[in-house]
């Protein structure tokens, strides 16, 4: 086995087949994509090299921009909601009894298919028999508003399910590095006359500032490319009211099949979610590495 | 050392193995010799999903080749999203088969724009045109050419619960003034008249086009669409702000906009809701469905779109179309019997398919020659009544323009644009084709 792992040829036999499929699943179809944005193509005919054109046209698309605006949206109230999560983390965290069965409960959600919560929710929200409906007309609201058909409602009614989706997953990594915090810490800042508060945010919080800079880019990344319940629960609509980068993109690929303007707006996609991911980096920078 | 090269060798090799077997699995059926001629058929119609239409072209295919001694025919099938997935990859690659399933119009276009599809008019010269319901073929034509020939044809009544009309003393409306009467009597009993699930969109895009069609006559949509004239017509506007009265009179169901059809329609098939709009696919739900209450198959009639007064359509004009349709490969090298089949094809379909499957053909069915339950009687006669029909809007237009229209259509309905800016915003993006 030691001779096999010091062969070099050994070595890059084994690592082959992984690359081989990482350049082949994502790296060649980025390129591709990035060459199709040059192209007016609807997926069938000869492709045309058209230049920049697709890229000029998405500067000047205000629905772009409305879906990009709604994408943007997302991934403020995604980063809000890690506030929570944490705050959840660390009462979990606290030894307070059930932890492991609260733990478990919020992680549900993460172990749903997408659609599935899609369909969930639509029977939540809908007009006449969903469940909120009938109990805001179980407390005397007698028209309460039909969620996912009112523009101005429709996109916010999805990012709750959105939010709650991913709840467990932030939670468990929360959870995970507070866990990690030696014990020994916390005891001396008790004996010291730390109370819980002072505990959690001076102490706890700070100790894991790396993982909570990894769940912010994860959750405003993921946020900006977020797809599925928005496809599933209102496709966009009404008339692009719940729009997203990654639904607008599709729309345009498959619905309209205008695949060249489609890869322009996947390969911008791209670039925004690289220069996003670097920006947080940088913003949230710390002098020092705190270590235990 | 050795043992694991090898071990990884077979490994390969056997996944080669299990990869080439995939591709040619379930794929042919039928040999060919030597001197035999073989065209290739691509349908969707796995015997999983659609066991009867499967059964049918089955049928089909082993009378013509005993009919056509020296030709083959060679079937592939697959499920409708792989078959269209399919289609692509093979159009892009000019690998067509030679007889294959399309759909009309948008859906039609870029395959004749890229010469991929061989015009079918000399098939149709040949006496099968009469065969066809008026206004089918047509879906399928690109400047003056044919290039598919229809199986299906639905059109689209107004399904009525008979029960609750009667529950609440309204009659089948004959006017459209009657209808906007009937839906305010409904309205007030706290009944929804109307069943529309519009997330979807081509469903609230139905009751616009009849509105169009009864005010401004069978042909104004069609010619805003095909830009012999302008959008911007009085009657389009006008259609436009009778849906907007609907709307406003609570017509539709709560919360249309945000339901699916499968959503909206539930209201209809749960007795909720008075009447639904929608295709002659919904048939065998009001008929042969075991699966839905008889009861409720029983109270379910149907009526057609009422006329209005002073308006330039009659109440004989049907909006519907034909769904999929046969076209014949222009690279197929043996063009001539893939004709033959084609043509063969759509003539036994049509004998067979309302019967066997409950699908109506887009060619003329003898009602008298069948058994059938009464609605499809009804329907089918109606049919042969029809003084016009207009194809769905979205499939008319572009792939690109139909989904403004249906965008536009779900603000029409959640009153976030005015008729005036409907008109005006269909107007600028069919121009800019």
């Amino acid at each position: 086995m030691d001779q096999a792992l010091s062969s070099k040829k050994i070595i890059a036999l084994y690592l082959s087949p992984g690359l081989l499929l990482l350049l082949a699943l994502v790296y060649i179809p980025i390129f591709q994509t990035g060459y199709f944005g040059l192209m007016e193509w609807n997926g069938i005919s000869q492709m045309s090299f058209v230049g920049l054109e697709n890229y000029a046209l998405l500067i000047r698309d205000a629905a772009f921009w409305d879906s990009a605006w709604h994408s943007l949206l997302l991934a403020v109230f995604s980063a809000l909601s890690l506030i929570g999560y944490l705050l959840i983390s660390l009462v979990l965290a606290g030894k307070i009894k059930g932890a492991n069965f609260l733990r478990k409960i919020y992680l549900i959600p993460m172990l749903l298919a997408s659609v599935a919560i899609a369909q969930l929710w639509m029977k939540i929200y809908h007009p006449t028999n969903g469940i909120l409906n009938t109990m805001l007309m179980a407390i005397g609201i007698s028209d309460p508003p039909a969620w996912l058909a009112e523009p101005s409602l429709a996109l916010f009614a999805i990012f709750i399910p959105i939010i709650w989706q991913y709840a467990g997953f932030y939670i468990l990594i929360f959870y995970a590095a507070l866990k990690n915090i030696p014990e020994s810490l916390v005891e001396s800042a008790k004996i010291d006359g730390a109370s819980a508060w002072d505990i959690a945010w001076k102490i706890k919080v700070p100790l894991i500032m790396n993982v909570i800079k990894v769940t912010i880019v994860l959750a405003v990344v993921g946020s900006l490319k977020y797809f599925d319940l928005i496809y599933v629960m209102t496709n966009g609509g009404p008339n692009g009211a719940s729009e997203v980068m990654a639904s607008y993109m599709y729309g345009q690929a498959f619905s309209r099949f205008d695949f060249g303007y489609a890869s322009a707006i996947g390969f911008f996609l791209l670039v925004i979610c690289l220069m996003i991911t670097w920006l947080i980096r940088k913003v949230t920078v710390t002098d020092e590495d705190i270590q235990y | 050392m050795k043992k694991k090269a090898l071990t990884f060798s077979a490994a390969a090799l056997s996944a080669a193995l299990i990869m080439g077997g995939c591709s040619s699995g379930e794929e042919t059926s039928g040999t060919a010799g030597d001197s035999e001629k073989v065209v290739k058929f691509m349908h969707l119609w796995p015997t999983g999903s659609s066991k009867q239409h499967n059964m049918i072209a089955a049928d089909i295919i082993a009378e013509y080749e005993e009919n056509n001694p020296g030709v083959t025919v060679e079937t592939e099938v697959l499920e409708n999203e792989q078959y269209k997935n399919k289609i692509k990859v093979l159009s892009s690659s000019n690998d067509l088969p030679d007889v294959g399933v399309t759909w009309a119009a948008g859906y039609l276009q870029p395959f004749v724009e890229g010469e991929l599809f061989a015009p079918l008019d000399d098939v149709l010269d040949d006496g099968l045109q009469d065969q066809f319901v008026a206004g089918t073929t047509e879906a399928y034509a690109i400047d003056d050419q044919t290039y598919g020939l229809p199986l299906e044809l639905n059109i689209a009544p107004i399904y009525y619960n008979k029960a609750i009309f009667e529950e609440h003393g309204v009659e089948v409306p004959e006017t459209y003034e009657e209808f906007k009467e009937v839906v305010e009597t409904l309205e007030a009993a706290g009944v929804p008249p109307i069943a529309l699930g519009n997330k979807d969109r081509w469903t609230g895009s139905l009751w616009y086009m009849y509105l169009a069609d009864r005010f401004g006559g069978p042909e104004v949509l069609t010619k805003a669409i095909n830009r012999e004239e302008s959008f911007e017509d009085p009657a389009l506007e006008k259609a436009a702000e009778e849906i907007q009265w609907l709307v406003d009179a609570n017509a539709f169901n709560k919360g249309f906009n945000g339901l699916s059809n499968e959503e909206g329609k539930s209201e209809f098939m749960n007795g909720n809701a008075a009447m639904y709009l929608m295709g002659t696919w919904e048939l065998p739900n009001y008929t042969t469905n075991e699966d839905v209450p008889q009861e409720f198959r029983d109270s379910i009639g149907f009526f057609k779109f009422p006329e209005v007064e002073d308006g330039a359509g009659d109440i004989d004009s049907w909006v519907g179309g034909p769904g999929v349709g046969l076209f014949v490969s222009e690279n197929s090298e043996v063009k001539d019997e893939a004709k033959e089949f084609v043509k063969f094809f759509v003539e036994k379909w049509g004998e067979r398919s309302v019967t066997d499957a409950g699908v109506i053909p887009a060619t003329v069915v003898d009602t008298g020659a069948v058994d059938l339950p009464e609605m499809y009687i009804d329907v089918l006669d109606e049919l042969g009544n029809a003084s016009n029909l207009t194809l769905f809007a979205d499939v008319q237009m572009s792939a690109n323009v139909a989904e403004t229209h249906l965008n536009l259509i779900q603000s029409l309905y959640g009153n976030e644009v005015t008729p005036a800016d409907f008109v005006k915003q269909h107007e600028e993006a069919l121009a800019a084709e």
